[in-house]
């Protein structure tokens, strides 16, 4: 299978610039790194660019050659290890259901299955109207309440096809449906409220 | 020195070495793939597992300092076990084309697979296909074949400086590319192909040529710029089909650049192959005889101040000696083989050889470069001065165009301005060359070769003796040659005799009709229009601009048709074998030197090769002494020539060499070549007859 990131089938940007705010962070991590050592910076500066465009584009890893004055093809050899940064336009909402483990035995591949059919798109696919990307991730380190997908920077978990296809219908109508388990339960306190430590010891508060 | 044992042998090893290296010293051969003794080291592909004792599992030979005490055992069934497994991981993705692979029969994992490979796969699943990438014209990808050592990479990012190869993605979908579908911009790619240890990267024109048991190898030296590079002709039959490095520590260590090693199919293209005369204007076939004669005719009672010669720049040192020594028979002081005028001082060889020698740039700590390009005009030298820069603290500057050299490079000034501001010691620079412990400079042709390149050296002079670049045991003034057959020409003395006109008294004597006989040894970088009415003569290989102009054509050999010696830019004199038989009627160049002799009726003194060489080295003892570099005394030099130590032109240095890729006959006949200057020096735009 030849590398992803070399077969394009979208159109790449002519130019990229970190926004102000982003150029200062930028500079922030520049300053980590001794003289002679920018190069160091060249992860974050990619999340960065990520961050700001949803994806990473290769002007902007050109820009970021340049500013860590670095070869480009360093920064490409970087950005295509890490499965973390996109190397091509993703939707509005980027959802990432986790596979790992305790997800898969409490049912991500219905997530997966589900989001596939409802959005019509296969894994690493976008929507047609644009608005979404699913791919399945590794853990995300919420397997208490597990399965879960995370969508741009928010969890939401506990969930089951129908749940999660709320999620995504609410995201589709542009309102922020509810953050974090998708059952009853705070963060990851047991379901339906707690089930230990409820009674008052002897002499407590006394 | 920490002592070892390795298989039982006791050894005491340098320290700083790595196991693999102990283990070569203790005559134990280890198998590696990406470990290579002039790149840093990897790491990766576990080729060189080796037990240790104490350790719990296999270590990487490679990647393993040597220490005190250390045991080392490279031959047991762990090792075995361990390979086999490596060998076996390796060929799981390796396609089995080896019968239609260009690596067949020198490929490191063929003959490995050999020793640790089991005869049958046990991997039943598809095999991983990867597209091929565009290197350019010289180098073929099939990038399928690749075990990701990583020596590309490395080779490229670390020897050619040109930082374009990479490996993306990770795992299984790891791939080698330049960074997003670029060429591989360097005058020292056809290495690769050498370092790839599989049949990934092979070399583009040989493609489907021949296989390497079918080839005659021929050890022979590397004519197309003035490093002598050591190289190896593979020839079949009456072609030579590629041409690969020697190992020369002194010179070019393992590697050479892209134009001797791919301008060889120019050796069959354009080639002189009979001897013409020109009857009523036109270039007419003839043969020896009558060629020989129509001279014969033409110098007959000729007055020797009316003859001139010229050598070019290819040219061996034997056959410039016949010649000097027909011009001296003939009563003619004017010869000369700097066709471009470079203004160096015949009489003091410190003048024009690269004192501080290639290996010896490994020392220095600041150089400045006086009007060079030493990556198009020496691919060699300037991959040193990058390997010197690795290493830290080496200062370069320039003064002249900027140009990627492949290092930092400050550039200074653009003309003789400049230079003469360090002559004086005003330029800051010239108190770092002052302050270092071996400084050097290198002055090129851009800067000799122009009328004013006689003030030019003498302030280079200045410069050496004011900056303290001549020390005991170190010489830090270097010229920069370009042409393989210069130095020679300048040790033989074939230059001006007392009274005798120079390249440019030659030519304004041509002109003026002062001089009707002008006799071309291989000399094609003049422009034609020069000669006027004389009488030219051209012994050469090619069909170029000289045997154009030419009254009399006589076909010559290639420096690959002819045992000859060729003097480096250093001073080094190195033996080139004969590889193949000249076309035609062509012959050796001395020996038709001999017989035109004959016919002046002023025969030389000698009838075979032997016999010439021992004139020639009573001449100059140097020739003799084969790869041995004879230290240049520092002398007077700087004040000759018709325009003496006159006064410099403001006018910008620029490198001789708008085209790498076509500097003489040879390549300027290949298409290889062509292809090259296309692809790397001025792209055309594809026009709708491109395939």
């Amino acid at each position: 299978m030849s590398a992803a990131a070399t077969n394009d089938d979208f159109v790449q940007p002519t130019s990229f610039a970190f926004s102000e705010a982003n150029l200062a962070e930028a500079k922030k991590h520049i300053a980590k790194y001794p003289k002679g050592r920018q190069a160091s910076a060249v992860m974050p500066l990619l999340w960065l660019a990520q961050y700001q465009e949803g994806w990473v584009s290769r002007v902007a890893m050109d820009v970021i050659a340049e500013m860590l004055e670095m070869a480009p093809i360093r920064v490409y050899e970087v950005a295509t290890f890490y499965t973390m940064y996109n190397l091509k336009p993703v939707g509005k909402h980027l959802v990432q259901i986790c596979r790992t483990t305790p997800c898969w035995l409490r049912g991500s591949d219905g997530l997966t299955e589900m989001c596939k059919k409802k959005l019509g798109v296969d894994l690493h696919g976008t929507s047609a109207d644009g608005k979404f990307t699913i791919m399945e991730v590794e853990c995300l380190g919420a397997c208490v309440n597990a399965p879960m997908v995370q969508i741009n920077d928010d969890f939401y978990e506990d969930l089951t096809p129908e749940t999660l296809a709320k999620v995504l219908d609410e995201l589709a109508a542009g309102r922020q449906p509810k953050i974090g388990p998708q059952v009853d339960r705070l963060n990851s306190a047991p379901e339906g409220g707690m089930t230990t430590l409820k009674d008052v010891a002897k002499g407590a508060g006394q | 020195m920490p002592k070892m044992t390795i298989d039982g042998i006791e050894i005491e090893v340098p320290a700083g070495i790595n196991v693999l290296q102990a283990c070569e010293l203790a005559g134990k051969e280890i198998p590696r793939f990406c470990y290579h003794e002039r790149l840093s080291v990897a790491g990766n592909c576990r080729m060189c597992l080796v037990e240790q004792e104490k350790a719990p599992k296999p270590i990487a030979s490679c990647a393993m300092p040597v220490a005190e005490g250390m045991v080392i055992k490279t031959d047991t069934p762990l090792v075995r076990k361990a390979r086999n497994g490596v060998m076996e991981f390796l060929l799981i993705n390796h396609p089995l084309d080896c019968p239609i692979c260009d690596q067949g029969g020198e490929c490191d994992l063929q003959d490995q697979a050999m020793a640790y490979g089991r005869g049958f796969s046990r991997y039943a699943e598809e095999k991983r296909a990867v597209t091929d990438k565009e290197f350019g014209p010289l180098v073929k990808t099939v990038m399928t074949r690749c075990i990701q050592c990583t020596r590309c990479i490395r080779f490229a990012t670390e020897i050619a400086g040109t930082e374009t190869l990479g490996g993306v993605s990770r795992g299984e979908h790891l791939e080698i590319t330049t960074y997003v579908e670029k060429t591989l911009d360097s005058e020292l790619s056809g290495n690769l192909i050498d370092v790839c240890p599989v049949g990934a990267l092979t070399s583009k024109p040989y493609a489907f040529t021949a296989r390497p048991w079918e080839l005659v190898k021929t050890d022979s030296i590397d004519v197309a710029d003035a490093t002598g590079t050591n190289i190896r002709l593979d020839t079949r039959g009456r072609e030579v089909l590629r041409v690969l490095p020697r190992l020369n520590e002194d010179v070019n260590e393992e590697w050479m650049a892209d134009k001797g090693r791919f301008n060889v199919d120019g050796l069959m293209r354009q080639r002189l192959d009979r001897p013409y005369v020109r009857v009523d204007g036109k270039l007419k076939p003839a043969t020896w005889t009558e060629a020989l004669d129509a001279i014969a005719a033409k110098l007959k009672g000729l007055d020797g101040k009316k003859i001139a010669a010229i050598a070019g720049d290819l040219c061996d040192a034997e056959s410039m000696f016949a010649l000097k020594e027909v011009m001296t028979s003939l009563g003619s002081g004017n010869l000369d083989c700097r066709q471009d005028g470079a203004a160096v001082d015949p009489k003091v060889r410190a003048s024009y050889l690269f004192n501080t020698t290639i290996a010896g740039i490994e020392k220095a700590d600041a150089i400045l470069l006086i009007g060079t390009n030493p990556r198009w005009e020496a691919p060699i030298v300037n991959a040193r001065i990058r390997k010197r820069y690795l290493k830290g603290g080496l200062k370069v500057a320039a003064i002249g165009p900027k140009y990627d050299l492949t290092y930092p490079v400050d550039v200074l000034g653009a003309g003789a301005d400049t230079l003469g501001q360090f002559a004086n010691g005003s330029h800051a620079f010239a108190q770092v060359l002052k302050d270092a412990k071996a400084p050097m400079l290198i002055v090129g042709m851009g800067a000799l070769a122009r009328p004013d390149g006689a003030a030019i050296l003498a302030q280079a002079k200045a410069v050496a003796d004011a900056c303290g670049l001549i020390k005991e045991g170190w010489n830090g003034f270097n010229v920069l040659q370009t042409a393989a057959g210069r130095v020679a020409g300048l040790e033989l003395g074939f230059v001006p005799k007392q009274g005798g006109r120079d390249i440019a008294g030659i030519l304004d004597g041509t002109r003026k009709g002062e001089i009707e006989f002008v006799y071309l040894l291989g000399a094609d970088e003049i422009d034609p229009s020069h000669f006027g009415k004389a009488f030219v003569v051209y012994q050469g290989h090619h069909g170029d601009r000289g045997a154009h102009r030419a009254d009399v054509v006589l076909p010559g050999a290639a420096y690959t048709e002819k045992d000859g010696t060729y003097m480096n830019l250093e001073g080094r004199a190195q033996l080139a074998m004969l590889a193949i038989f000249p076309p035609g009627e062509a012959k050796e160049d001395w020996a038709i030197l001999r017989a035109l002799s004959e016919k002046l009726g002023k025969p030389l003194g000698y009838d075979t090769l032997d016999q010439l060489r021992t004139k020639l080295y009573q001449a100059n003892k140097r020739f003799q002494r084969l790869n041995a570099v004879e230290p240049a005394f520092w002398e007077d030099f700087g004040h000759m020539g018709s325009m003496g130590a006159g006064s410099t032109d403001a006018k910008p240095f620029a490198s001789p060499i708008a085209n790498y890729y076509m500097t003489d006959p040879i390549s300027r006949a290949s298409a290889t070549m062509a292809e090259c200057t296309e692809a790397f020096v001025s792209p055309k735009k594809k026009t709708g007859t491109h395939g």
